[in-house]
């Protein structure tokens, strides 16, 4: 790409608020390639910040959704040393196992203080589990969303992780009102059309479109079900799938506003202050003020 | 540079969800949004019947004033009564490919049925294009239990040869839609470099950076076997070119769109294999 070839995602500010990097503590060889691919993928897409988080040893010394303490404390300096090398290129998510409670709120007081903006739940409990309220109250106090693996409508157990559905997202975020919760990858598995109904009316969880699912009438109906201010645009594994939702974007009938609510706007609002250096809400253009207006 | 022909597109309405007015004037419209030329149009509903005959009949009317764009592609069920039929009567209707969707048939690689409609396919130069899924494992109905199309039934198929069975007819040229990597590396270096040459993916669920399964298949099988689609009105639209879009710095300087295989493409080569075949049967 030539240094002056417009981004593929359009002009406008955008962050990924779901991304993962891998490390080399992991039995990927690739790991290398596999970070570069992202962040040259993400320049020539225009993601400004990508959001990211790292789960213990990817499967290497422990299970990528029950990751041992000491994989995920290893991961987790990884993953903030890697964001302060990156600048606002990189931010980091903590990730924790909430099955060790002490571990867990330990890390992410340590992580608050090295610079991370958001917690990463995957699958190591249920959303709805008692384990989570100390969490989810930390997550308050600090003023950082959850990132939240959800599974859309999880109707059996899969392997190797206890996945979370919307419903047990409500279930936390209405004892928790005070904490974001950030719905993953509406087109990361499972059904997205059970997921709108089960949270709409939890206006403290909040959804991203990361996913390598494509289905005609994903968006549409998230924008339907929930509306522009409660969804974040977003990647995880898969930058091909989050540029073609960019585009077709576009095409659903949201208003410009809209779509830079979606873009950016939005991840500004939820975000602790300054986490994406000098973009505020406040930048939007006239009359672009949908994120911040309907806080 | 002639906009490429999507490989795989459907009108009419899917049982398991809600598609968005699946309709053709609607699917014209989204091709030259999106810069294609025209598309193989299958009939959405008619891969959950048992019997093809009414689908085909309804895509046929369905298609007629829009023929300059969207290029039918009928269903031949090979196991069902009068399949042949249906084939000459695709033939006749000018169609570019046929769709078989053989796990909602229940039938795999071995079965003969398959084996007749490559053979008649392959000599009278008419693709057969695989739907192997539909949506992702994860989210379907209850109800939806077909499973996927493996990639040994497409090495049953792509093996069948005129050197194996008589000589008197050719080969069918294969597309397969719904392909990921893992599945599309076990079927393609399953295959010798003459049977290699039959068949082409249809790219759409292939995953782009930061696994980069679609740059490393452009280095490894190349651009030409690999095909552009919409996969409209399931999937969004957009994906074909956003992959492309997305290659790496030097496939990017080397690969252009137009050594990606599309319909066009690919129905020279179905032409190809039925002439080398009717020079060898005679």
């Amino acid at each position: 790409m030539s240094p002056s070839s417009p981004p593929l995602g359009g002009p406008e500010p955008l962050i990924d608020v779901h991304a993962h990097f891998h490390t080399p503590f992991t039995n990927r060889a690739d790991w290398t390639r596999y970070n570069e691919s992202r962040l040259n993928a993400g320049k020539r897409i225009g993601v400004r910040t990508h959001v990211a988080s790292i789960l213990g040893s990817w499967g290497h010394t422990s299970p990528t959704y029950f990751a041992s303490p000491d994989d995920q404390t290893r991961a987790n300096d990884w993953m903030l040393a890697f964001a302060h090398e990156n600048g606002l290129t990189v931010r980091a998510y903590v990730a924790v196992n909430p099955n060790f409670t002490a571990h867990a709120l330990t890390e992410i007081e340590r992580g608050m203080a090295a610079g991370a903006i958001g917690i990463k739940l995957a699958a190591s409990r249920r959303a709805d589990d008692a384990l989570i309220d100390d969490i989810a109250a930390a997550a308050a106090q600090y003023g950082v969303p959850i990132l939240q693996h959800v599974w859309q409508h999880r109707r059996r157990d899969w392997p190797n992780q206890d996945a979370s559905d919307g419903l047990d997202l409500a279930r936390i975020a209405a004892r928790h009102p005070r904490a974001t919760f950030l719905l993953a990858h509406i087109g990361g598995g499972g059904d997205w059309a059970h997921t709108f109904p089960a949270v709409r009316e939890f206006p403290n969880i909040v959804m991203d479109l990361s996913g390598s699912g494509i289905d005609r009438g994903m968006l549409d109906e998230a924008l339907k079900g929930v509306g522009a201010e409660r969804l974040l645009w977003a990647a995880d594994l898969t930058l091909c799938t989050g540029l073609t939702k960019l585009r077709a974007l576009e095409h659903t009938g949201a208003s410009p506003q809209e779509i830079a609510a979606m873009r950016w706007g939005n991840a500004v609002r939820i975000f602790p202050a300054g986490a994406f250096g000098n973009l505020q809400t406040g930048d939007m253009k006239a009359g672009d003020r949908l994120a911040e207006g309907r806080e | 540079m002639t906009a490429p022909i999507d490989v795989t597109a459907w009108i009419g309405a899917y049982p398991f969800r809600d598609t968005p007015h699946p309709d053709p004037d609607i699917l014209v419209r989204v091709l030259d949004r999106e810069g294609f030329g025209g598309a193989w149009v299958g009939h959405l509903p008619g891969a959950f019947h048992r019997d093809p005959v009414p689908s085909n009949r309804a895509l046929y009317a369905a298609l007629k004033p829009h023929r300059s764009v969207l290029h039918p592609a009928p269903i031949v069920r090979p196991d069902w009564p009068g399949w042949e039929l249906q084939l000459r009567q695709a033939q006749d209707e000018g169609a570019p490919a046929v769709r078989i969707y053989p796990a909602q048939w229940g039938l795999s690689g071995p079965h003969p049925a398959l084996a007749e409609l490559v053979d008649a396919c392959g000599s009278q130069g008419i693709v057969i294009h695989v739907t192997l899924r539909f949506e992702d494992l994860r989210q379907r109905h209850p109800l939806d239990g077909a499973g996927d199309v493996s990639a040994a039934t497409l090495r049953a198929m792509l093996r069948r040869s005129p050197s194996n069975h008589d000589g008197k007819t050719s080969s069918a040229v294969i597309v397969v839609a719904g392909a990921g990597r893992e599945l599309l590396e076990e079927t393609h270096w399953g295959l010798t470099p003459v049977e290699q040459s039959r068949v082409f993916y249809d790219f759409h669920w292939l995953w782009g950076p930061p696994e980069d399964h679609f740059a490393h298949l452009v280095r490894t099988i190349g651009a030409s076997r690999l095909a552009m689609s919409s996969w409209w009105p399931l999937r969004l639209s957009q994906q074909s070119r956003a992959l492309i879009d997305l290659l790496p710095d030097d496939l990017r300087e080397s690969v252009q769109t137009t050594d990606f295989a599309d319909g066009l493409s690919i129905t020279r080569a179905a032409d190809k294999c039925a002439l080398l075949g009717s020079i060898n049967g005679t």
